[in-house]
């Protein structure tokens, strides 16, 4: 079993539908990870890996159009987006945003004195918060230059990567989702991205890795593997399913999924 | 931005047009209705001389003419009913208790107007750094640091006190950069204008603070025409500040300024306005039609005008602060944001007009557009035959929230030299979906995200302003956004 399996779970998904940009996209998804748990989704192009995360973060244009999504056994649905973020589900982007003009470092501040603030912990200061952020900074080998920079604004897909990791590990989220975190990057950035990845592994602490690929399993290793096919869950396992399904290929779980 | 500063944003962001109350305060004011008898009335009220009423008599002769010939400008991208310019009052002002020996003699209404504005005239409390002339309705009320300016030789005072204390300079000056023939809104300024600030910079003197003009508007049904006259002498720098509300009322003022900037051989004149003129209610009754017309020329070598302007308030905006660009080397900067909500309507730019040679402009505009809000950029460039080696760069970017704003970009060029190097780029972006999301999923406030998206939209211009200018017209950006998101 995996570490810290047997409390309660600090997320549950029942029977989740969604649909986004008028299309069904998830029908019918269970899910259950407990506190100290890393699960990987994995599934083909358009099996609704995307659209899971967006559900879990609250982006407006996803729609639940069924079931429960149960944060800590409170209705995760009823929150927007911001509040979500502030109780601690962290969403690693798959394509980090641009904000040109504001700094890099402006927006970790602001984001991390917001969540402070709902749990009622005194706001940072800027000296304060450097120090932070540039032990996090090492984490990830992320240049300094970066927090000077506008949010993500001429970053390399490699940058933007970290920069996602760097966030997380100055929020310290109880929930993170990482969407194809391992997208784009080649095998340095992916081993200093997984790196930062692990060394925020916490008992306290869940994540759910979506990918495309298992190579980046090889670098976080799971708890449990799930593969969403067709917007299902259609098969779950521990991390041997994921070199598994390397092998065979996602023909093998479609079929299942039929 | 600091916390503190962020914090206050995200309490402004909710917050209705401040500035919004009436003083009541004991005005002189005269009927409704233009013709000679109000020009001389102001004129002699004020104690001109002669030449000074003479050329305010042409030039409402001319302004007559135009308004018969019905010649008021319509090429702006604006719509308004017609103005009835004989049912506007054209001078209006607190009367004064006594004679006035200093500053704490003023009407302790009107410091306590000023105070409620945020701008301290009496003597304990000024701003540090920042002398200001406040101009309340039609005239001028006070002038701070006037006497640690003299030391300096800089003349820094009302445009009636010029007048009188400083004939020379004025009449030397007075309509050089913008005739009163110039335009229609200039024409009408130059008759009826009733106080402003004048200030004079000498040969080599840097000004160690920044001067600032604090325009209130206060009675109603009356127009506001001032005139602002800067001159820095040769090697001489000055930085300029402009503020400028008025009062929530139902019905539209009018306010025609004029501003004139003079910079001569290697002087340089820095100019920064935040504009929040009262904009109307949100269905778009009310407000201020500010039809402004500012113009600086660079007559001697290596000069350099800077105009920095945040344009939040008014009705209707129509202004395009210019630079004459006559000196070889030099320099003209215009750096705009303007923003529209609700009903608001801006047709704003610049002119740079190269002359002289290895000239060189750069024109950063930023306009955004919320609500019902309609956003012009009007800017024209044009090097002339002689003006070797200009150089123009321009950007025009515009944002828009929501689908019922529009933005409009008329850029012309006229280049008439072909050692020219003339740039122009233009995008118009939405404030996306995916940007909002981002910042609402690290936890930031919808409300917060958009102005820190604005803010760094406006970057590039914000940085411009001396610092206490920058946090409020930052703050401004934050209410005038108000009902723009959600």
């Amino acid at each position: 079993m995996p570490q810290g399996g047997h409390g309660a779970p600090m997320l549950e998904l029942v029977d989740v539908y969604a649909t986004a940009g008028g299309a069904e996209i998830l029908k019918g998804v269970d899910l259950a990870i407990r506190p100290g748990e890393v699960h990987a989704i994995m599934g083909p192009n358009g099996s609704g890996k995307s659209t899971l995360a967006n559900v879990l973060a609250g982006r407006p244009s996803v729609e639940v159009t069924r079931g429960a999504v149960r944060f800590d056994g409170r209705d995760l649905l009823a929150l927007p987006a911001e509040e979500r973020a502030r109780q601690g589900i962290f969403l690693a982007f798959q394509y980090p945003v641009e904000i040109p003009g504001v700094a890099n470092m402006y927006f970790l501040k602001a984001a991390l004195n917001a969540v402070r603030n709902h749990r009622g912990e005194p706001e940072l200061d800027a000296i304060d918060f450097l120090s932070l952020a540039r032990e996090k900074m090492k984490l990830v080998e992320m240049d300094e230059k970066l927090m000077q920079r506008s949010v993500n604004e001429g970053f390399s897909g490699g940058e933007k990567k970290r920069n996602e990791i760097l966030q997380m590990a100055i929020l310290e989220p109880r929930l993170a989702v990482l969407d194809e975190t391992d997208s784009g990057l080649d095998i340095d950035a992916l081993r200093i991205v997984a790196g930062g990845v692990n060394a925020l592994r916490h008992p306290a602490r869940a994540m759910l890795v979506i990918t495309h690929y298992q190579r980046l399993l090889d670098y976080i290793v799971p708890d449990v593997v799930h593969v969403l096919a067709g917007g299902r869950i259609v098969r779950s396992g521990g991390k041997e399913l994921a070199l598994e399904l390397e092998e065979k290929g996602y023909g093998w779980v479609e079929g299942a999924s039929a | 931005m600091s916390e503190s500063e962020n914090a206050e944003l995200a309490r402004l962001a909710n917050r209705e047009y401040r500035y919004g109350f009436v003083t009541d305060i004991e005005s002189e004011t005269i009927p409704p209705g233009l013709d000679e008898s109000v020009v001389r009335l102001i004129s002699a009220k004020k104690h001109e001389p002669e030449w000074l009423l003479q050329w305010r008599l042409r030039a409402l002769h001319r302004f007559l003419e135009m308004l018969e010939r019905e010649t008021e400008p319509t090429w702006a991208h604006v719509s308004y009913p017609k103005i009835d310019y004989q049912s506007i009052i054209y001078y209006s002002a607190p009367k004064p208790k006594a004679k006035l020996a200093s500053l704490d003699e003023v009407d302790p209404e009107l410091l306590a107007t000023y105070e409620k504005l945020g701008i301290s005239l009496s003597e304990q409390k000024r701003l540090t750094g920042v002398a200001v002339d406040a101009v309340f309705d039609s005239v001028s009320v006070a002038t701070t640091f006037k006497a640690e300016l003299e030391k300096l030789g800089i003349v820094f005072c009302s445009f009636s006190e010029a007048v009188h204390k400083h004939p020379e300079l004025v009449r030397e000056y007075l309509g050089s950069v913008v005739p009163y023939s110039d335009n229609f809104f200039a024409c009408l300024n130059s008759a009826v204008f009733s106080d402003g600030s004048f200030a004079y910079v000498p040969k080599g003197v840097r000004c160690p603070m920044e001067l600032s003009t604090y325009f209130r508007i206060n009675s109603a049904g009356t127009g506001q025409f001032e005139r602002t006259l800067l001159v820095a002498d040769a090697g001489a720098y000055v930085s300029y500040l402009e503020g400028c509300t008025a009062p929530q009322r139902d019905e539209n003022q009018l306010h025609a300024a004029v501003v004139e900037l003079v910079a001569l051989d290697d002087a340089e004149i820095k100019y920064s306005t935040v504009q929040n003129w009262y904009p109307g209610d949100k269905e778009g009754k009310g407000g201020i039609y500010n039809f402004v017309t500012k113009r600086g020329a660079c007559r001697g070598a290596r000069s350099k005008i800077s105009w920095t302007q945040v344009e939040t308030g008014s009705a209707i905006t129509w202004k395009y602060p210019s630079c004459i660009l006559q000196g070889d080397d030099s320099v003209g900067e215009f750096y705009s944001v303007a923003m529209t909500n609700h009903h608001q309507q801006a047709d704003t730019g610049t002119k740079m007009l190269h002359i002289g040679k290895n000239t060189k402009s750069t024109i950063i505009s930023k306009g955004i557009s919320a609500g019902r809000g309609q956003q012009s950029y009007r800017g024209l460039v044009r090097i002339g035959p002689k003006a070797n080696n200009a150089r123009n760069y321009s950007q025009c970017d515009s944002l828009l929230l929501g689908d019922e704003c529009g933005a409009h970009t008329f850029p012309y060029l006229e280049v008439k030299n072909p050692s020219a190097t003339v740039e122009h780029e233009a995008t118009t972006s939405k404030i996306g979906e995916d940007q909002l999301f981002y910042c609402r999923q690290r936890g930031i406030s919808e409300e917060d995200a958009v102005s820190m998206i604005v803010n760094g939209f406006c970057k590039q211009v914000l940085r411009e302003l001396p610092m206490e200018f920058a946090v409020e017209a930052q703050n401004l950006l934050g209410v005038s956004l108000e009902g723009a998101v959600g």
